[in-house]
């Protein structure tokens, strides 16, 4: 999930941009070399930097669906676990459904941070962060079923019952064999 | 990913931890006598005999009323042997025959046994049958007094020495040295009753003496080399004797005539009766009220008490009598001892007040005392019951002498110049009743103080501590460690632990005497003897509650416990209330009550000072509420009309209901006092059915939970009623030993009876069963043991009760939002709808006691504690009885924990709670909770002692003795460790990273 934003922000230390879109005086000053034609750079390069720009969203867009996708991945490595884990209660079992359902949820908490790389006016991200939602809701699901399996959920009358304490009487009695 | 990565690992150390924690149900070797304590006692000496020859060592060897022969050791009180013979199997005489066996007679005189002086091992045992049953005697002739340095060499009757033993109305002579039988001689006067059987010494003879039809003396003389009758005499006198006979020489006894007033020395010298009647007033002036001769054996002199004044009484030829001496102190005389050819002492015992004194006298020469002394003595021991003589001789050839003396209340004292040597409280060889007491709460300093004591020990004994846990530690540094484990001054402390493992054991014996025991190691830390008042001369002990058990507000109370006694041994004689304080043993105050005790019910409230309200009831079914205060009957109003009690009458097989109806009315009109109205009786046919054993649930058990949750989720409600009794009833025929009836006609019917309303919620019929029952009651369960005659094997059953009317409580909502009746109060004239579960199993053992443990808040799963006949208490999970077992358990089941069914009860060596000891004479077990859910402390008595702690499903609360603190230690110390490398690699990673 972190792959796109390695990519497009660390990834590129740093950059020197030789296109000079400047058209202020100030930095006229400086002839341009003989044979060379500003009128015709300026418009080549604006139709080169806008093909960049679509390659760009593009490229944001795709990203961002491989990491809507990305929890899929998750979910069926989860599942395996889960099987592997077993239905009875112990450590291992706990463990696994706890990091089952934890995930999820600190992956919800985070779904803003996780698009932040690919906000962008033109890129439409609400596709994509539907589907992380509904991929990680998915996790949850198979974090509460399990939990549910191991018997750890309240959904019985006697996980209600077994705490109460037993009813008092009215009456009292004694007795016995004569001292 | 980066959670999992550091979970894993985690996981993984923590799985390998928790298998590091072994499971052990058993005790390791080491830990014996950590948690557990054993005494060992012989209770009330009946008869001793001193051994004290020149060689080997001195001894005593001792009968007792808990018919225990037990040899101990004369210096120090330690029992080298003991040999506990069964309850029908009293013993009636001990004495040692050749220096060397030690004879007993017993079972009414029907069993004669030898046993090897050192050892104690069996040597022969006869069996010694007679016409009809009579008194018992055992005589061994004394010929062979190696305590005197005069060898007698003229008196060897036979080849080997003979037995003289008078039992079942016949007279056997037995040979000591393979307990073959000589001869045997039977009496053919009716009705005749024999006293004594004497033989003068150094003749041929054996004089029976005895009465016949109240007003007959006879006599027979008899060869002692054969049993040939050689003559039979009689004598009538016409106003009858009364049944005792003081020997006063071989050919003189003395009786009393059947009012107490007159005085007969009776001689028999050559055959001949003579009469010499001397009324009791012409030597004695100012006697009043009938007299009764103590049993003594002084040559010349005999002892009668008139009212409480003992008199001394020489016989001074011809019948004529003398007084030497009157005492008006309680006074106990102790056998003859021979310590020359002709003469005999013997001591006397008297008490005056906070001292005793003891006089050593020759037979034959009232005015001089060997021995006059005066001993400091506890006065909580009461009076001098008995007293035994034996002497030893001193540098200057001098006579000293040793006493041997039994008190009040059955504690056993050695006295030797002027000192106690050594005491034993055998009295705690028959409780009758135990509660338990907190201790008080620890004040700051004390602790302190003493820490800094011996702080020189405290810290070797941490080095050695540390020493063993790094198992650096050399064999005899473990063997200290160990001793010092087991005499850690913390288990004694006479303060509240946190745990709630130390307690007093409050204990009441026959004797009349509180005890109050330590948990922790058991030592006595006060002992109280009833008082005796004016208006009660001998109380008899007999239950125990507790009065007052202060917490929260009334903290600054002592608690106290409330002796129930009673004014003689009939059931309607007046009783007594004695409240003692647990921490001091001080009697706080005594209630002479002018009405009897029949029955005692403590009551659920209590008042202001958190005394506890008891009715106690009487003989003529009215109830008298303690204590007497207008709160306490402000409380008990408000609760009148729901307090119902039940009585048994075994007798006629009758149980009945009783409920409260008004104040008392007529002659007692008291505030404090009720009349009762019966309810409900429950009549058992009496010709085919005898009550035999009743049992409810203990009044202080805690329940956790009402729902019992099966494999598939489900409830089942257990039926949890403080108001239930179990019945069992045998047919009359089968009430008698097992084996005496036939299958056919015997049957156990075993009942469940609501006390309130007389209800039989159910009954089960058990054929071809035979008791005696034991039983025990617990939550929702009873389990009794008893006899199937056609598998010829031991059955324990169980039946369960479940509430069938709550069982619709299944919807979940209504649950999670409290809409649900499961915890209003109920009542029981509501009809209940119960269904029961029962199931049945064989056992191996027969049982002398069962009890449950009993847990602090009632959530730790239940064992049962069986009291074996082999004197041990076995831990019985109650998994393995439970009435859903089946052959088959599906998978659900089994994760549930069922069992697969058997037939019969697996019995698991380890599962001995007193591992390798024994409870001798095992009568009870009780169980007190802890302060610790997991733990439960059991107290086994019998003639022996034994307390320990159990944990039922393991110490899951606490961490257990042989936890491995090194372990832990050295884990976190290479976590941190591991932690601060990791920390530095990753470090040196992100630099090396940073210059790529």
């Amino acid at each position: 999930m972190e792959k796109g934003k390695g990519v497009m922000g660390s990834g590129r230390r740093w950059a020197v941009d030789f296109s000079d879109n400047s058209t202020a005086l100030s930095s006229r000053d400086i002839r341009d070399p003989p044979g060379f034609t500003r009128a015709s750079v300026d418009q080549d390069d604006s139709t080169v930097s806008r093909q960049k720009k679509d390659a760009e969203s593009n490229w944001k867009a795709q990203k961002a669906w491989e990491v809507a996708q990305a929890p899929f991945k998750n979910l069926l490595m989860m599942g395996f676990m889960m099987w592997m884990a077993g239905n009875t209660v112990h450590l291992f079992s706990i463990g696994i459904t706890f990091s089952a359902l934890w995930q999820p949820i600190s992956a919800l908490q985070g779904v803003g941070k996780v698009f932040e790389p690919y906000k962008d006016g033109k890129v439409e991200l609400l596709g994509p962060k539907l589907l992380f939602i509904a991929l990680n809701l998915g996790g949850l699901a198979l974090g509460v079923w399990k939990l549910n399996t191991l018997g750890l959920l309240p959904t019985h009358a006697s996980d209600w019952v077994s705490s109460l304490p037993p009813a008092q009487e009215v009456e009292y009695s004694g007795g016995g064999i004569p001292l | 990913m980066a959670i999992r990565s550091f979970f894993v690992p985690f996981l993984l150390l923590v799985l390998w931890f928790y298998s590091s924690l072994s499971p052990v149900l058993s005790l390791y070797e080491d830990q014996v006598g950590l948690m557990d304590w054993h005494q060992q006692y012989i209770g009330k000496v009946k008869q001793a005999v001193f051994s004290t020859q020149k060689t080997g060592r001195r001894r005593v060897i001792v009968s007792t009323e808990e018919n225990v022969i037990a040899s101990l050791d004369l210096r120090h009180g330690e029992i080298f042997w003991r040999h506990l013979l069964g309850s029908n199997d009293v013993i009636d005489g001990i004495d040692i025959g050749l220096g060397k066996y030690v004879i007993t007679l017993s079972s009414g005189g029907s069993i004669l046994r030898s046993w090897n002086l050192p050892d104690g091992q069996m040597v022969w045992e006869s069996f010694l049958q007679g016409p009809k049953h009579s008194k018992s005697l055992l005589l061994l002739p004394k010929h062979e007094i190696d305590c005197i340095n005069v060898v007698q060499t003229n008196l060897k009757i036979e080849k080997d020495n003979v037995i003289v033993v008078f039992s079942n109305d016949r007279l056997h002579a037995v040979s000591c040295i393979d307990g073959e039988v000589l001869w045997k001689k039977d009496f053919e006067t009716e009705s005749f009753e024999t006293q004594q059987v004497i033989q003068p010494p150094g003749s041929d003879l054996i004089y029976v003496v005895g009465f016949a039809a109240s007003s007959q003396f006879e006599m027979y003389q008899i060869n002692a080399r054969n049993g040939e009758l050689l003559k039979h005499e009689s004598a009538i006198f016409s106003s009858g004797f009364l049944r005792e006979l003081s020997l006063v020489s071989s050919e003189t006894v003395v009786a009393l005539d059947s009012t107490g007033s007159i005085l007969l020395t009776i001689s028999f010298q050559n055959g001949e009766i003579s009469f010499q009647q001397t009324p009791i007033s012409n030597i004695v002036e100012d006697s009043s009220g009938p007299a009764v001769i103590i049993p003594s054996s002084v040559p010349g002199i005999f002892a009668i008490k008139i009212n409480s004044v003992t008199i001394f009484i020489r016989v001074i030829g011809k019948g004529k009598l003398e007084v030497v001496e009157k005492l008006n102190q309680e006074t106990a005389v102790s056998n003859a001892l021979p310590i020359s050819e002709s003469q005999q002492a013997f001591a006397l015992v008297q008490h005056a007040g906070s001292e005793i004194h003891l006089v050593a006298k020759l037979a034959h020469d009232w005015d001089a005392n060997l021995l006059k002394e005066s001993i400091k003595m506890d006065q909580q021991r009461g009076i001098p019951h008995k007293v035994f003589i034996n002497n030893y001789i001193r540098t200057d050839r001098s006579h000293g002498f040793r006493l041997l003396i039994v008190m009040e209340d059955h504690s056993l004292l050695l006295l030797q110049q002027g000192a106690i040597v050594w005491s034993r409280e055998d009295g705690l060889a028959s409780i009758i009743d135990v509660t338990a007491s907190e201790l008080p709460v620890e004040r700051d300093g004390v602790s302190v103080a003493k820490v800094e004591h011996n702080l020189f020990e405290w810290l070797k004994g941490h080095m050695l501590k540390l020493k063993g846990t790094l198992m650096l530690a050399s064999p005899e540094d473990v063997a200290a460690i160990q001793s010092m484990r087991l005499k850690s001054s913390e288990k004694s402390k006479m303060a509240r632990d946190h745990n709630g493992f130390r307690k007093l054991l409050i204990v009441l014996t026959r004797a009349g005497k509180l005890f109050a025991l330590h948990t922790g190691d058991g030592h006595i830390v006060w002992s109280h003897l009833l008082h005796k008042s004016e208006a009660c001369q001998s109380p008899v002990g007999l239950n125990l509650y507790q009065w007052q058990v202060p917490h929260h507000h009334a903290l600054d109370e002592n608690p106290s416990v409330l002796v129930i006694s009673r004014c003689g041994p009939s059931s309607d004689a007046p009783g007594v209330l004695s409240f003692v304080d647990t921490y001091t043993g001080k009697e706080l105050n005594s209630l002479s009550l002018d009405h009897a005790v029949v029955q005692v019910i403590p009551l659920p409230h209590t008042d202001s000072t958190e005394q506890r309200l008891h009715l106690l009831i009487d003989s003529d079914k009215h109830a008298h509420l303690y204590p007497k205060t207008s709160e306490a009957l402000g409380i008990f109003k408000r609760e009148f009309s729901n307090i119902y009690w039940y009585s048994v009458e075994d007798h006629n097989s009758i149980i009945k209901g009783h409920a409260l109806k008004c104040k008392c009315t007529g002659e007692v009109a008291d505030e404090f006092c009720f009349d009762a109205r019966d309810l409900w009786s429950v009549v058992f046919p009496s010709e085919s059915e005898k009550i035999t054993a009743t049992v409810t649930r203990k009044l202080n058990e805690m329940v956790h939970t009402q729902a019992k949750v099966m494999a598939d989720q489900d409830v089942m409600y257990k039926y949890i009623s403080r108001n239930l009794l179990f019945v069992a009833t045998v047919a009359p025929k089968g009430s008698g030993e097992i084996g005496s009836v036939t299958p056919e006609e015997s049957w156990l019917v075993a009942y469940l009876i609501d006390i309130v309303t007389g209800r039989i919620l159910y009954r089960v019929t058990h054929h071809g069963a035979q008791g005696p029952v034991h039983a025990v009651f617990s939550e929702n369960w009873v389990v009794y043991h008893f006899f199937n005659l056609r598998a010829h094997r031991y059955e324990m059953s169980v039946i369960e009760i479940y509430d069938q009317s709550r069982a619709d409580n299944k919807d979940v909502w209504k649950l999670v939002l409290g809409k649900h009746n499961l915890t209003s109060r109920i009542s029981l004239f509501s009809r209940p709808e119960v269904i029961t579960k029962s199931q049945s199993y064989f056992f191996t053992h027969s049982v002398k006691a069962i009890a449950v443990t009993s847990t602090a808040k009632g959530i730790t799963s239940k064992q049962l504690l069986i009291g074996t006949i082999g004197d041990q208490v076995l831990a019985l999970d109650k998994r393995f009885l439970d009435p859903r077992r089946s052959v088959n358990p599906t998978q659900a089941e089994k994760e549930e924990g069922i069992i697969p069914l058997t037939d019969s009860l697996p019995i698991i060596p380890q599962s001995y709670v007193t591992h390798a000891l024994r409870v001798e004479g095992l009568r009870g077990i009780i169980t007190v909770p802890a302060k610790l859910e997991s733990t439960t402390l059991v107290f086994a008595h019998g003639v022996d002692l034994f307390f320990t702690q159990l944990a039922p499903s393991r110490t899951y609360d606490s961490l257990t003795e042989d936890f491995s603190y090194a372990l832990l230690l050295i884990t976190i110390v290479a976590l941190v460790a591991a932690i601060f490398v990791t920390w530095r690699l990753s470090e040196r990673k992100e630099l090396q990273d940073k210059w790529r």
